[in-house]
């Protein structure tokens, strides 16, 4: 269905290729997982097919990519649309009209289908996704879930052969992102739908893949069975780490084949404990009483007490629009906080002025690249040391403990997610506040990058910080977290320690968890240190 | 057909000219008089069918807006009748101290005695434009404007799209500008003027920029612009008509309102226009491959919605040739306004589509999910964990 013919690719004026010789088939009706480090050209490889790539990006395509038999260099994207449906990360970004029906409806408009034809797919599409009780609403009102369902119903109604999709879930919380995987399984097994996605969670979809594809960071590709090419892959997800842990053959994809075959590691761990991570929490740097955020008549954050006490990190989760974000910002004191106190050794962060907050309390907010402005990394650290008014250098420091090697003349912009986030953590760092707030802080960021967030995390915990991250991302928290509270409409439903919260929760226990349960091992390092084996191997 | 069969009106949407055509008779009819009372009627009028008929979608909630911005415009005529044009009428409310100006602003006075005429005549003033923008509002609350661009002739498809496209970006420009202002307190960046902006304009362009981009490719890769397979020679042809045709009207307007240029550039060269244009748009027109879906049909119940508005229009233009007596209040000498029959009925018929439009249907569908705001709701309990709330 999908036929990449020595396809090699360069960005405008680049002398590295993006994809360099790929050769690729998708046969029809497979589901497609394509994996591969932040910037080894995913996005390239999805757009490539109904020849957004080259015709929208600029840059240099040589080769031929054809979709069932119609090749990207005789036709327009335009032409694609009744061949090709593409979704991409942000919904919303991606709407033309704004109530759920014309959205639906609109992709058919453009083909000229007839009226009847439109309205009779309008009513199966919606049925398809289970987005019938939207069909009136007005899209900017959805939670994230429905607007990415929308999204691909959209691309839906024409009827296309092959479906392009760019992490559907990774601003999703667990449950809808289980809800958008399920519609999609749905197209491949009821329609024969041939799809392609990528997604940075790998746990997430790997179960459901029929072929993997994956991008090495140079430009070529390999592409196989999944279960084949998962074995010595870099992005393996914790369920396939710890099949290789224990040796079993082949590998698991789900945490249900895990389960079958985790009987007898089970009895092997018996009697066993995972370590304790750090020790005991320190003394309390924040202490909210009765925090209340209200937007006009929405309540945001319900009279909410809360302790940060040092050396601990904590995992706020909650689905989306739960309060989270709200809750960051009014503990920060630049958000709104209709009531309630919130006390950092003595004072009231939203009494101070925006710098002696800053001092107190450091936020970096989910669009962190809200925070940078200038044209090099040495001018946003200069401009850091200034905005603290501490030793110049002292912003760089940070910058380089946190992220080594960062070239100071580099735009900012052209800086990897991970590296983008480092340099937004320093700057927030420079007035050393003993507070930190992190807002869905590893969206867009793989594996190994996760990895050293999650060793930055940890390290400013141990230098005696409180850390809040707020995330959806469930392995994350498992090996960060020491503590987990969970919101829902605004209040704090659960609160504890990681393991006690996440391992009796359907939706937030990593997948260690769900293969090991009862037994509450969170993280294959943990299995692999209480076994006396090396984890980083895996 | 029996009566029975159309009433009462069953839900659905109204084409949204409908809802124009009748408040812009509400705003013709307001634009004919000064008289309070008959004001504070249409705006009675309009209040209450928006009300009545009004959906729940975003655009619906505008209304409020308009009638903020309806006060104030009252509001500030009465300040500029009190700060600048003082001393005409006989009964003085009270004295501000005159700001002396130089000879060269004679005519023109700060401050000074302040008459009620003066007052009354900026309030009466200020309070039929502003009329006239609630009926506007009102419109825009009852009809998506954007389904009235989709109600345009296939030729200026693209244009109404563009024109979609704009007024989706202008919220989401101001939520990102909110959004980065918000984070720039963050940083504590103490810098003031050109610096500051910087500092908020950079991240907000890019972000607009980013999201042009993304809508420009979904939109192409939805089959935006698709040109199908219309031969090169008609596209040139219908573009050359519709310019030429369009020049040609220019040029006629312009010979119609200017007395000195030759007679043949007047009516005649504007109707030569409009044909030559309307010819480009109708082959034009015929070369778009596309369809719409469930376009708005014209039935009884929006003609009923036109033909109040309308009426209401009309009834008061004929009372302006009639009994004009009561429609301008007289302020000199000051008189209670008074209020005819004629103008009355008019603007009573503005009332009608309360019952005779038909309902718009309920954003939600109707079932036990009623109510709850998140939808979603249901199957996101499985996430909460069952451990009880305890503080570490």
């Amino acid at each position: 269905m999908i036929r990449f013919d020595d396809v090699t690719f360069f960005h405008a004026g680049a002398t590295e290729p993006v994809l360099a010789g790929v050769d690729l088939h998708v046969p029809e009706g497979e589901l497609c997982l394509v994996t591969g480090r932040t910037g080894a050209g995913k996005s390239t490889l999805l757009g490539a097919v109904n020849g957004l790539v080259p015709r929208f990006t600029g840059g240099t395509l040589h080769g031929r990519v054809t979709v069932d038999g119609q090749a990207t260099e005789d036709h327009a994207p335009q032409e694609f649309a009744e061949l090709v449906g593409v979704v991409g990360q942000d919904p919303l970004a991606g709407f033309v009209t704004d109530t759920v029906e014309d959205e639906l409806a609109y992709g058919m408009e453009q083909l000229g289908m007839a009226p009847e034809v439109m309205r009779k797919r309008v009513e199966e599409t919606l049925d398809l996704l289970g987005i019938a009780e939207l069909r009136r609403r007005a899209l900017r009102t959805l939670s994230g879930g429905q607007q990415q369902r929308v999204a691909i119903g959209a691309v839906l109604t024409a009827h296309p052969k092959v479906l392009v999709l760019d992490e559907p879930t990774s601003a999703l919380d667990p449950t809808a992102a289980e809800d958008v995987l399920a519609a999609i399984i749905r197209l491949v097994h009821d329609l024969g739908t041939t799809v392609l996605v990528a997604e940075h969670r790998v746990e997430r979809v790997l179960q459901y893949a029929d072929r993997l594809v994956h991008l090495d960071g140079e430009g070529r590709i390999r592409h196989g069975e999944p279960a084949a090419l998962i074995a010595d892959s870099d992005l393996a997800p914790p369920v396939v780490r710890l099949g290789r842990l224990a040796g079993w053959e082949p590998l698991p994809l789900s945490v249900r084949d895990a389960r079958r075959k985790a009987a007898d590691l089970r009895a092997r761990l018996d009697g066993l404990e995972p370590s304790a991570a750090t020790a005991g929490p320190g003394e309390v740097r924040l202490s909210a009483r009765r925090v209340t955020v209200a937007y006009g008549q929405t309540l945001a954050v319900r009279s909410v007490d809360l302790e940060l006490r040092a050396g601990q990190v904590l995992a706020l989760m909650g689905r989306n629009g739960s309060g989270k974000s709200s809750l960051l910002w009014a503990l920060q004191g630049s958000g709104p906080r209709r009531s309630g106190t919130v006390d950092v050794g003595g004072t009231d962060p939203g009494n101070a002025s925006a710098k002696g907050a800053r001092a107190l309390v450091g936020l970096v907010p989910q669009t962190a690249g809200d925070l940078i402005y200038l044209d090099t990394v040495d001018a946003e650290c200069k401009q850091g040391d200034g905005e603290s008014e501490v030793a110049p250098g002292t912003c760089r420091a940070l910058l380089d403990a946190l992220a080594p090697g960062i070239p100071g003349d580099r735009h900012p912009r052209d800086l990897s997610e991970g590296q983008k986030l480092a340099l937004v953590l320093a700057v927030q760092l420079s007035s050393a506040p003993d507070v930190v707030l992190l807002d869905e802080p590893t969206r867009g960021l793989d594996y190994h990058a996760k990895r050293r967030f999650t060793e930055t995390v940890r390290a400013q915990a141990a230098a005696g910080r409180a850390v809040v991250v707020a995330t959806h991302d469930v392995e994350f928290v498992a090996g960060a977290a020491d503590r987990v509270v969970v919101m829902a409409e605004g209040e704090i439903v659960a609160d504890g320690p990681t393991a006690e919260v996440v391992v009796s929760s359907p939706a937030f226990a990593p997948q260690v968890a769900k293969v090991l349960t009862p037994q509450k091992w969170l993280t294959v390092e943990q299995v692999a240190a209480a076994l006396g084996r090396e984890a980083e191997t895996l | 057909m029996k009566l029975s069969d159309h009433w009462p009106p069953l839900p659905r949407t109204v084409h949204p000219g409908a809802w124009w055509l009748w408040s812009l008779g509400l705003a013709t009819a307001a634009s004919r008089t000064t008289n309070p009372i008959l004001l504070v009627m249409i705006l009675a009028v309009c209040g209450f069918v928006v009300v009545r008929r009004r959906g729940d979608a975003p655009w619906a909630l505008a209304f409020r807006m308009y009638l903020y911005l309806g006060a104030f415009i009252v509001t500030m005529r009465v300040v500029f009748r009190i700060v600048f044009g003082g001393g005409q009428g006989d009964i003085i409310l009270f004295t501000l101290p005159e700001i002396p100006l130089p000879e060269w602003a004679a005519g023109i006075r700060l401050f000074g005695a302040v008459a009620v005429e003066q007052l009354l005549g900026g309030f009466y003033d200020g309070l039929r434009l502003a009329t006239m923008v609630v009926c506007v509002g009102a419109a825009n609350a009852l009809a998506n404007p954007k389904r009235m661009l989709k109600a345009l002739p296939g030729a200026l498809y693209e244009l109404g799209t563009a024109v979609v496209v704009a007024l989706t970006v202008a919220p989401q420009l101001v939520e990102s500008v909110l959004r980065v202002r918000r984070a720039r307190r963050l940083r504590a960046g103490g810098q003031k003027g050109l610096r500051a902006l910087r500092g908020i304009l950079i991240p907000v362009l890019e972000d607009a920029l980013n999201r042009s981009l993304a809508l420009a490719a979904a939109m192409a890769s939805r089959g935006y612009g698709r040109t199908g397979r219309v031969p090169r020679g008609t596209r040139l042809l219908t573009g050359t008509l519709v310019v030429t045709g369009l020049l040609g009207v220019c040029a006629g307007l312009y010979g119609v309102m200017d007395a000195s240029t030759p007679r043949y550039m007047g009516a005649p060269m504007l109707a030569a226009g409009l044909v030559v244009a309307t010819v480009g748009f109708v082959i034009g027109g015929r070369r778009v491959s596309r369809s719409r879906y469930r376009p708005d049909r014209w039935r009884p119940g929006e003609f009923a919605v036109v033909a109040s508005g309308l009426a209401a229009g009309a009834l008061m233009y004929l009372t302006t040739r009639v009994d004009p007596a009561n429609l301008y209040p007289s302020l000199n000498p000051l008189t209670w306004p008074e209020v005819g029959l004629l103008p009355a009925v008019a603007i009573l018929l503005g009332v009608l589509p309360a019952w005779l439009a038909p309902p718009p249907e309920p954003t939600r569908e109707p079932g036990p999910v009623a109510g709850i705001p998140r939808q979603d709701a249901e199957p996101a309990d499985r996430s909460i964990p069952q451990t009880a709330r305890k503080q570490p």
